[in-house]
Order: structure tokens, then C-alpha cells, then sequence
């Protein structure tokens, strides 16, 4: 039955989906753009950055909350893209292979991650946030002093002009579109890449199966309870590594398919957008730092994904300057990850002070028994 | 003399005895690869004089347990409007500075007044919703850079006559006018920036007094032992909202000395990354995430401005390559994660 309180918690908890459907439903006829193009869009946006937000799920169960160490798997799976793309192999074997390249670095990278994550327990969001950057400069080391002199790149092309290091920008021209164009699906004038949302079925069906499996089972004890779940003979800290590479993997083969979708490499930048907007996507779709679902995933892709194309059209129009828009989605971006913040942190606390209220209500309660008595 | 070793480097910590025997190396090499040893010291006094405020700025927020200032670019902001209005009304010299800085200071306030209301309602995960505050408040201005009503010719774009360049020269307002008070010259490869360095010094003895009295020992203490300081009655979250109004308007000021000794003021996402350089500056100096202190500050500041200009001119001349934004990166977040990473010793 719909109650005026159901209706009301629905109304708060869905707080920022339902703002943004209003952003977007305001802003997608000021855009002007015709409902064909938008639906094309999304569509490709779906396939493309649906499999990288997915990749947040796993430590969300294991209590990490947002892994922002995601882009360490994208930065692995860009490693694994600038290989192939220099051995010239094209297609899905190019894919493949950069994938089979990406995956131990991301596992190594995943590892250390989850070493350091258990290290900073409580801590765990702003440690992998940093621990973003931390790697980003080392994989800017690799990329600009490793790759050339150390590490044979045989294209000159693809190098800086002063002979080593790897440019700013790397054309994905033998992958592009590999996946997407593999089974190619037309539906009044909207094209479907079938594969690729294929692979992303195939995730969510991963998703739901490890979620029964006995790693599951710890992973959501740990995430629920870690004290309870270590006394449960759980290898807790285990769990949440284990956890942790799972999700930088998998962020590794989404990175993949993110930019054989996009055909170019901006080698020092991809990874660090990903980051941010998969984040903010998730939150979009109404996911919180302790609770996210397959469909906060799809939602969040599709509203974010929506104010992201009409921004800059609809500021064009609305206030005459694209820049506007473009910093408008900017401040979007950044400020959803922001309140989603603050909801949560609020709520944890409002929970806390209620849980200790009740533990004080209840001893005193003991005592007036013993008065009694 | 064991004992004596043992000691030091407890009370140092091994990352600060690391850094500064990597400091001191580099200086030593540094003659033999062709780099000038007076022009490196000039550099490093005067990176020290430019960043010191803005590393001050963590302290206020430290020692009243509100975690690292991951939110310094709100201070920035109010600091940046100051300098504007002071280039707006073709203010120079001393003048100019000043004025800047009174214009914020009450921006400051009332920004960081905004702020600690927030800060104060998620305790416990303060760092990481500064971090989301100061990303979004840089990219909120970023709107307001170009529709802010500013009008002299050397700030807004000369095409179109409106909204704010990315970079301002502040050569004709206020460059080095702080800088330059009782400053001098060895050579011609040596300058000393005294005032600036006195500004930052007398800047360090005002915070340090404001510790010593009632105010800043109730602050102290709500860092340190928050059931102590309620029971003492000492308004917590007044405390809170207090220091983060402080490391607020230090931010503001920290980036108008930054700027007249830069030459420019940075707009749009020129903040954005502004405050990781200071909180890796105070860490290095020894400051964990509930302590921090004047010393950790000017140690700090000396080390991490110390490496980072001393690096990359030392490794660029030997090996022909520029190092210096990844060093910067590495060293930073590397010791953020360190103290992030550690075990927090107790002593109540």
C-alpha cells in the first residue's frame, strides 16, 4: 500500500535522482537537440560507461564504500591499450590482449590498494582518493620516462617529439569501435551495440552470482560489521583485499571498453575523468557510500550521462556561452559526489547518537529494575 | 651517541631524517652538476615565503580535530576576490595588499562560517567532504570568474570585455611589494625576500599566541579529548566553527602573499589542487592528523619547497629532463597516504 510515509522516504532517500530527472527534463528541450540524437547517445554512453560504475559495486558491499581506486585498473588497462595499439594488433585480439596485459598490473595494483586501504580503516575513501594520485604520478613516470627508453615503443608516432615518452594523446584507430561494432543493431535509425551491453549483462550476472557465493557471504559480513564479522572467524582484511582487486580489475577491462567506444587515449587524463564521473554517476542514480544496486548503476549512467550532453547546448541557449554550460557540468559533477557525501555522513551520524540514546535508555532501565527489586 | 641517534630519530620520524638527508644531498650535488647553490637558496627562501601562510592554514582545523584543511581553495577563493577588487580599483604598492587582504578577510569569514556548518554536521568524515567542498566551491567560482562584474581592462578578456582571464598579472598592483621590504641583494644570482619572510614569521608568532590563550587551549583540547573538553564545558562545535573560520581567512591571506610574490593570480581551476602541496608541506614537518604545531609548519614548508624546487634542477641538469611535476605528485599524495596510514598514538 502507498502510505504517506512511504511516499515521503521514497521522496528523501531518491532526493538526487529526482532532482536530476528535473534537470534534465528541463534541460533537454532547451538543448534543441531532436529525441533521435539523444536516444543515439545515451544508448552509446549505456555501453560505455556503464561497465567501469559497475566496477564500484563490489567494495560497496565490503563496506569500503566508493572506491576511488578505480582509476588504478583504468590506468592498467591504458597500459595494456598503448602496448597493442604500438604492436599494431587490431581488433578483438588487440582488446583481448590488452586486457590479458592489464590484468596483473591491475591485480598488483589492486593488491597494494587493499593493503593500504586495511591500514587506513574508516579511512578508506579519502586514502584510495589520494592513493588516485599517488599512482597517477608514478604511471606518469612510467608513460613519460619508462616508455621509449626502457621499455622498446616502436612507432615513433606515437612518441614525444624529443624522442621518448608516450604523447599526450594515442589514436586507437585498430580497436575503435571493436566491440561495439561487432553486432551492430538497428532500431529505427538507433544503432545497438549488442556485444557490449552483452558483456555488461554478463557482469551484472557476476555481480548477482559472487553476491551467493561463500566470498560474497564475507564480503558482506565484513561490510556490515567488521568486528562481528573477524570474530566470525572471517579473514576480514583478506576479504576487503580480495574485494578491492575484483574491483580494480574489473575497472580495467571497463576502462578497455570505455575507450575502444571513445577510439582515443588522452594517456595522462582518461583515467582521472573516469574516476570522477563513474562516481558521480553512481550517486546520481541514487546509490549511497553504503548501499548501491545494478539499477543505481543504470540510472545514474542514463540521468548523469543526460545532463552531461545538454549542458553546454542548453547554456548556449539559456545564457548565450557553451563555457558556462561546460562549467556548470563541472560544478555538477563535483558537487553531487559532494552532498551525496553529506547525506551519508549525516545519516551514519544521525544512526550513531540513536544507537547510543538506545544503549543509555536501556541501562538505565536495568537499573530502575535493580531499584525495584 | 646511539642513544642520542635512537632519540632523534624518534622524536624527527624516519620520513623527516629521510627527506632532509635527500635535501642536504641534493644541495651537496648541486654545484657539481652546474646549478647555481646561491640562486637554489634564493629559490627556496623565496617558495618558502610564498607557501608558508597557505601551509599555516592547517592548523587551526588540526588541532581542533577536524582532520586535514582538504578545503583550503574556499579560503583561496575569498583571497582571490580581495586581490581582484584591489587590481579593480587600480590600487598598487602597499595599499593594494592591504586592501586585499581586508576585503577577504570578511569573505573569509563568512565562507568558512558556511563551511564549519557542514564540517560540523559530518564529523567523522570531514577530509573527504572537504575535498568534494573544495572541488565544487573551485568549480562554482569557475561560473563566477566569468560572469562577475569586473571590468578593468587588464583582467577580462581584451575580445569580448567580459569575464575574467585565467591568468592576471599583478605586476603593475602589488608584485613583490611585500617581498621587498628591507630585501637584499648578494650578487647577482642572490636576493632575499625578508619581508615576506617576516610577514610569514610574524604570521607564526600571531597563531602561536592564539594557541597560548583561553580560546586556543579550549580549541586544543577539543582536538585532542572532546569528552574532556564537554565535560570542561567547552562548546564543541563553537570551537570547530571557530578554527575553521581561522584556517579560512589564513588560506585567504596565504594566497594574496603567494600571489605578490608569483606575479599572478590564478583563476578558474588554478585552486583546484591548491591545497595538496600545503598538507603534504605540514606532514612532512611532522604533523599527524589530530597535531600539529609552528614548528611542524616551518620545518615542513622548508623541506617540501626545499625538494621540490631543489629536484628537478638538479636531476633536469643531469639528465636533461623535466621531473618536476612528478616529483611534486609523488611526494605529495605519498605523504598523505603516510599519514593517513598511521597508527595514531594516543597520549591523554
Amino acid at each position: 500500500m502507498l502510505t504517506k510515509e512511504k511516499v515521503k522516504s521514497f521522496l528523501v532517500n531518491q532526493a538526487v535522482p529526482i532532482l536530476f530527472l528535473i534537470i534534465v527534463a528541463v534541460g533537454a528541450p532547451l538543448s534543441g537537440f531532436s529525441l533521435q540524437h539523444l536516444t543515439q547517445e545515451m544508448t552509446y554512453r549505456l555501453a560505455r560507461d556503464s561497465f567501469v560504475v559497475l566496477s564500484l559495486l563490489v567494495p560497496i558491499m565490503a563496506g569500503m564504500g566508493l572506491n576511488f581506486g578505480i582509476v588504478l585498473g583504468s590506468m592498467a588497462g591504458q597500459i595494456g591499450l598503448i602496448f597493442i595499439t604500438d604492436w599494431g594488433i587490431r581488433g578483438i585480439p588487440g582488446l583481448f590482449i590488452a586486457a590479458v596485459l592489464g590484468t596483473p598490473i591491475a591485480i598488483l595494483l589492486g593488491f597494494m590498494c587493499g593493503s593500504i586501504l586495511n591500514k587506513a580503516r574508516g579511512k578508506e575513501m579519502v586514502t584510495s582518493y589520494i592513493l588516485g594520485f599517488f599512482v597517477n604520478g608514478l604511471y606518469q613516470f612510467f608513460g613519460l620516462f619508462m616508455l621509449g627508453p626502457i621499455i622498446p615503443i616502436t612507432k615513433p608516432s606515437m612518441l614525444i617529439s624529443r624522442g621518448y615518452g608516450v604523447r599526450n594523446t594515442v589514436d586507437l584507430l585498430g580497436v575503435r569501435g571493436a566491440i561495439d561494432k561487432l553486432i551492430d543493431l538497428k532500431i529505427g535509425g538507433v544503432s545497438i551495440p549488442v556485444a557490449t551491453f552483452l558483456l555488461i549483462a554478463a557482469f551484472c550476472f557476476f555481480i548477482v552470482w559472487i553476491r551467493k557465493t561463500k566470498l560474497g557471504q564475507d564480503i558482506r559480513a565484513a561490510g556490515q560489521d567488521y568486528e562481528l564479522a573477524r570474530l566470525s572467524g572471517i579473514a576480514v582484511d583478506r576479504t576487503r583485499i580480495i574485494s578491492i582487486i575484483i574491483s580494480t580489475v574489473l575497472a580495467c577491462y571497463g576502462q578497455i571498453i570505455l575507450l575502444q567506444n571513445l577510439g582515443t587515449v588522452n594517456t595522462y587524463s582518461s583515467h582521472e575523468m573516469t574516476g570522477v564521473f563513474a562516481i558521480a554517476a553512481l550517486l546520481v542514480g541514487g546509490a549511497t557510500v553504503a548501499k548501491a544496486s545494478l539499477m543505481n548503476v543504470f540510472v545514474g549512467v542514463l540521468l548523469f550521462h543526460m545532463m552531461f550532453v545538454i549542458s553546454p547546448m542548453a547554456g548556449k541557449r539559456l545564457i548565450g556561452s557553451a563555457q558556462l554550460g561546460e562549467y556548470f557540468r563541472v560544478f555538477v559533477s563535483y558537487g553531487v559526489i559532494c552532498i551525496a557525501l553529506i547525506f551519508h555522513a549525516m545519516k551514519e551520524r544521525a544512526r550513531a547518537q540513536k544507537h547510543r540514546e538506545e544503549l543509555m535508555i536501556g541501562e538505565s532501565s536495568l537499573n530502575h529494575g535493580g531499584e525495584a527489586r | 651517541m646511539k642513544n642520542f641517534l635512537k632519540k632523534l630519530v624518534e622524536s624527527a620520524g624516519w620520513a623527516r631524517i629521510i627527506i632532509g638527508l635527500f635535501l642536504l644531498l641534493l644541495f651537496i650535488i648541486a654545484p657539481f652538476v652546474q646549478v647555481r647553490l646561491d640562486t637554489s637558496i634564493q629559490d627556496v627562501l623565496v617558495r618558502v615565503g610564498m607557501n608558508g601562510v597557505l601551509v599555516l592554514a592547517m592548523v587551526p582545523m588540526i588541532r581542533s580535530g577536524c582532520g586535514l584543511n582538504f578545503g583550503l581553495p574556499v579560503g583561496i577563493i575569498a583571497g582571490l576576490l580581495g586581490a581582484l577588487v584591489a587590481v579593480e580599483m587600480n590600487l598598487t604598492g602597499l595599499t593594494a595588499i592591504f586592501t586585499a587582504i581586508l576585503i577577504s578577510l570578511p569573505i573569509a569569514v563568512l565562507l568558512g562560517f558556511s563551511y564549519a556548518q557542514i564540517i560540523n554536521r559530518v564529523k567523522g568524515s570531514e577530509m573527504m567532504i572537504a575535498t568534494y567542498i573544495g572541488f565544487s566551491s573551485v568549480a562554482l567560482m569557475c561560473i563566477g570568474w566569468m560572469i562577475l562584474p569586473f571590468s578593468h581592462p587588464t583582467m577580462v578578456w581584451g575580445f569580448t570585455g567580459q569575464g575574467l582571464r585565467t591568468t592576471i598579472s599583478v605586476a603593475d598592483a602589488f608584485q613583490d611589494v611585500i617581498s621587498n621590504i628591507l630585501s637584499f641583494q648578494i650578487g647577482d644570482f642572490f636576493y632575499f625576500p625578508t619581508g615576506m619572510l617576516i610577514f610569514f614569521g610574524l604570521a607564526c608568532y600571531f597563531v602561536h599566541l592564539f594557541f597560548k590563550s583561553k580560546t586556543g587551549i579550549a580549541m586544543t583540547a577539543v582536538g585532542k579529548n572532546p569528552s574532556f573538553a564537554r565535560s570542561s564545558s567547552v562548546n564543541i562545535d563553537r570551537m570547530r566553527t571557530l578554527s575553521v573560520i581561522f584556517s579560512t581567512a589564513l588560506g585567504a591571506i596565504g594566497i594574496i602573499i603567494y600571489q605578490q610574490s608569483f606575479g599572478f593570480i590564478q583563476l578558474y581551476m588554478g585552486p583546484f589542487f591548491m591545497a595538496f602541496p600545503a598538507i603534504a608541506a605540514v606532514l612532512l614537518g611532522g604533523a599527524s592528523l589530530k597535531n600539529a604545531t609552528i614548528t611542524h609548519v616551518i620545518v615542513g614548508t622548508f623541506l617540501f619547497q626545499g625538494v621540490i624546487t631543489m629536484a628537478p634542477s638538479v636531476i633536469n641538469s643531469m639528465m636533461q629532463s623535466d621531473l618536476s611535476e612528478i616529483i611534486r605528485i609523488i611526494l605529495s599524495n605519498g605523504m598523505i597516504i603516510y599519514a593517513l596510514t598511521r597508527k595514531e598514538v594516543y597520549k591523554r
